[in-house]
């Protein structure tokens, strides 16, 4: 996987290639002549500095998905909720969407900063066992936006994973924005020193949804990450006046169950479309605490979920 | 990728969108708001209005339109000034460059980098033979990233009509939209609208309609952000059908819930476009 540095031009071919600092592309830039000498072609040091970081961390887990919008952060947060339960267990949530954080808005962490401590940057804690960390607490106004290239986003989430001062956990739960770029690489790349326990995907029911679903399958399968499980998200609403359920999202070619018996992998459940989760989301508040019996099986998806990883994991 | 398509140098540069009148493109900073959805309707649209419609999908990880048009499986080829876009109907009035038409199969991860994926949009933007056309409409992934940056680089020199914004109704979605219009205002790209996607559904046992992604969270920001409100979609299964099996949801289902709210955002696209002329 190529590093690119940040002041590279548009098509450096990666600080790791063998055509680093040869390459056309390599006319002009400042880094040439030391690539060219082949001193930056070495494994990046932060990976070293990563496995020492994470060697207090004893599980780490990815929620992925090829597609937009299908409830990544909503699982992920909740997830941590979840684990978190056990106050005997120490959890952490980093949020690596760079660009569309909204893991601050789930979790009500909204115009929360992180603080600088003598080992690092310190996490925000929504409870004394749950750690939150996310590009959302270094922007000034709900308006700032971060538009950055691939580098500038690598780097970032380079310091999540060495500079932020996690100490003693038990989980760690990634989430991701949707794709196969930049972020997903990095993060990979960064932890493979540390060991990352496995991916849980999350999906919709509707074909547009699994066939980009499927390619992160097949970036699983690439990058040689143990997929856990699959999550089905909003399959099927209850119309709260009569009952009645409805296809709105419909699993017009199998839905997930059908795509993780011809891919042979476990479907760990599935979640309804349930306003009541949107508004959990919206007010920041954790749908265990505040809405224990609403229909939606999130929270009892959550439950077995997390002794699924918990099984996968030990 | 097997069909690696050369580059043309020897079309001098942007020739290929000088018959391109109209230039709009779809964003959101939230994923899964209907990005793609409103891409295709608008173009569908536009095409009953009988405009000639060009879409160009920079969404190199998960390319949707394929499938949404039902060209999913079809070919580019090349001629002598570029890449032939792939027509999506006998008549020829919708165009279309995807990289899902570049895939050996369809399942294949797209895993690149930012500068690999920069590279692909610029070939889009500059190698692709779209000929006359009254609107070329881009569609792009969620965010503010590589592909956003790049693709309005090289579209700037074509005077891009403006973005039609996608969100949804609940706040998660919003933050996020947020950002996405103050990445306009630094790119100079001026907002046609916001279209509030997937608010409210009617029940179809008993007609009750309930917000399930709550509702207006789409029209404040407008007002918010002093940018025209395009109006609400609201969730309707037969759009969705209607995108899994790539049919013309706009001849097929006139009566439907979501009709007339895309018809009207494409006829405020052409309104826009008489006036601005
Ligand atoms: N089962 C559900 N029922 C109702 N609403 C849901 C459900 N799951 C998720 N949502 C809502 O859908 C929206 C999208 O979810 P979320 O932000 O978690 O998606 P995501 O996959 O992280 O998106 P992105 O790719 O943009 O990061 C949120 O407003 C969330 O509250
Ligand atoms: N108004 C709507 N009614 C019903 N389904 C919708 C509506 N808008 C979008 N969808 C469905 O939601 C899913 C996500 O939409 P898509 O256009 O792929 O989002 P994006 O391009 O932003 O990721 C698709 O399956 C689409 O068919
Ligand atoms: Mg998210
Ligand atoms: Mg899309
Ligand atoms: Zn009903």
């Amino acid at each position: 996987m190529a590093d690119v540095p940040e002041n590279a031009p548009q098509h450096c071919p990666g600080t790791g290639s063998s055509d680093a600092g040869k390459g056309s592309a390599c006319q002009g830039c400042p880094n040439q002549s030391v690539c060219a000498s082949g001193a930056a072609a070495g494994p990046d040091p932060a990976i070293e500095e990563i496995k020492e970081k994470m060697s207090t961390v004893k599980h780490k887990i990815l929620v992925l998905s090829g597609k937009g919008g299908v409830g990544k952060s909503t699982f992920s947060a909740h997830l941590a909720h979840g684990l978190a339960e056990d106050e005997g267990k120490q959890i952490a949530l980093l949020d690596v969407d760079i660009c569309g954080p909204s893991i601050p808005k789930i979790m009500g962490l909204e115009g929360e900063q992180v603080h600088q401590s003598g080992s690092g940057w310190s996490p925000v804690y929504v409870e004394d066992n749950l750690a939150v960390m996310s590009v959302g607490f270094l922007l000034g106004s709900p308006d700032d936006a971060v538009i950055w290239r691939g580098p500038k986003k690598n780097g970032m989430i380079k310091q999540f994973l060495r500079d932020v001062d996690w100490g003693e956990v038990d989980f760690l739960i990634v989430d991701t924005p949707p794709g196969t770029s930049d972020e997903h690489l990095s993060v990979i790349q960064y932890l493979s020193g540390a060991h990352i326990d496995g991916a849980v995907i999350i999906t919709t029911p509707q074909e547009v949804s699994l066939q980009d679903v499927r390619k992160e399958i097949n970036f699983c399968l690439k990058v040689k990450l143990p997929i856990i499980g699959v999550v089905e998200n909003m399959s099927g609403f209850i119309c709260p006046k009569c009952k009645n359920e409805s296809q709105i999202f419909p699993p017009t070619t199998g839905g997930a169950e059908k795509m993780c018996s011809d891919l042979g992998i476990p479907l760990l459940g599935r979640v309804p479309l349930d306003p009541n989760i949107g508004k959990s989301c919206d007010t920041g508040k954790s749908f265990f605490t505040e809405i224990p019996d609403s229909p939606a099986t999130l929270s009892t998806l959550i439950i077995q979920s997390s002794s699924i990883i918990c099984n996968h994991v030990f | 990728m097997r069909k690696r398509l050369s580059s043309m140098d020897t079309a001098p540069d942007g020739s290929n969108l000088a018959g391109v009148r109209h230039i709009i493109l779809v964003l959101s900073g939230k994923g899964g708001v209907g990005k793609s959805t409103i891409s295709t309707q608008i173009a569908l649209a536009l095409r009953h209005a009988g405009k000639k419609v060009g879409i160009l999908d920079v969404d190199l990880c998960g390319p949707s339109i394929p499938r949404m048009l039902n060209a999913h499986g079809q070919d580019v080829h090349q001629c002598d000034s570029g890449w032939v876009p792939v027509y999506v109907d006998q008549e020829k009035s919708i165009s279309l460059m995807s990289i899902g038409f570049l895939l050996e199969r369809p399942d294949d991860a797209i895993v690149w980098r930012g500068p690999k994926k920069n590279a692909m949009i610029k070939q889009f933007v500059g190698d692709v033979a779209w000929g006359d056309l009254d609107f070329l409409i881009v569609d792009t992934p969620p965010g503010t990233s590589d592909e956003h940056i790049t693709t309005m680089d090289a579209l700037r020199p074509f005077n891009p009509m403006g973005a039609v914004v996608v969100t949804t109704p609940q706040a998660v979605s919003i933050g996020d939209v947020r950002r996405e219009l103050t990445f306009c205002k630094k790119m100079g790209l001026p907002v046609v609208g916001i279209v509030e996607n997937m608010s409210g559904f009617v029940c179809p046992h008993c007609t009750e309609c309930t917000n399930v992604f709550s509702k207006g969270g789409g029209e404040e920001l407008a007002r918010h952000a002093g940018v025209p409100f395009l109006g609400c979609v609201p969730l309707d299964p037969l759009l969705t059908q209607s995108l899994e099996q790539g049919k013309d949801f706009i001849k097929e289902f006139p009566k439907s819930a979501a009709y007339s709210s895309i018809t009207s955002i494409a006829q405020q696209i052409l309104d826009g476009v008489t006036q601005g002329s």
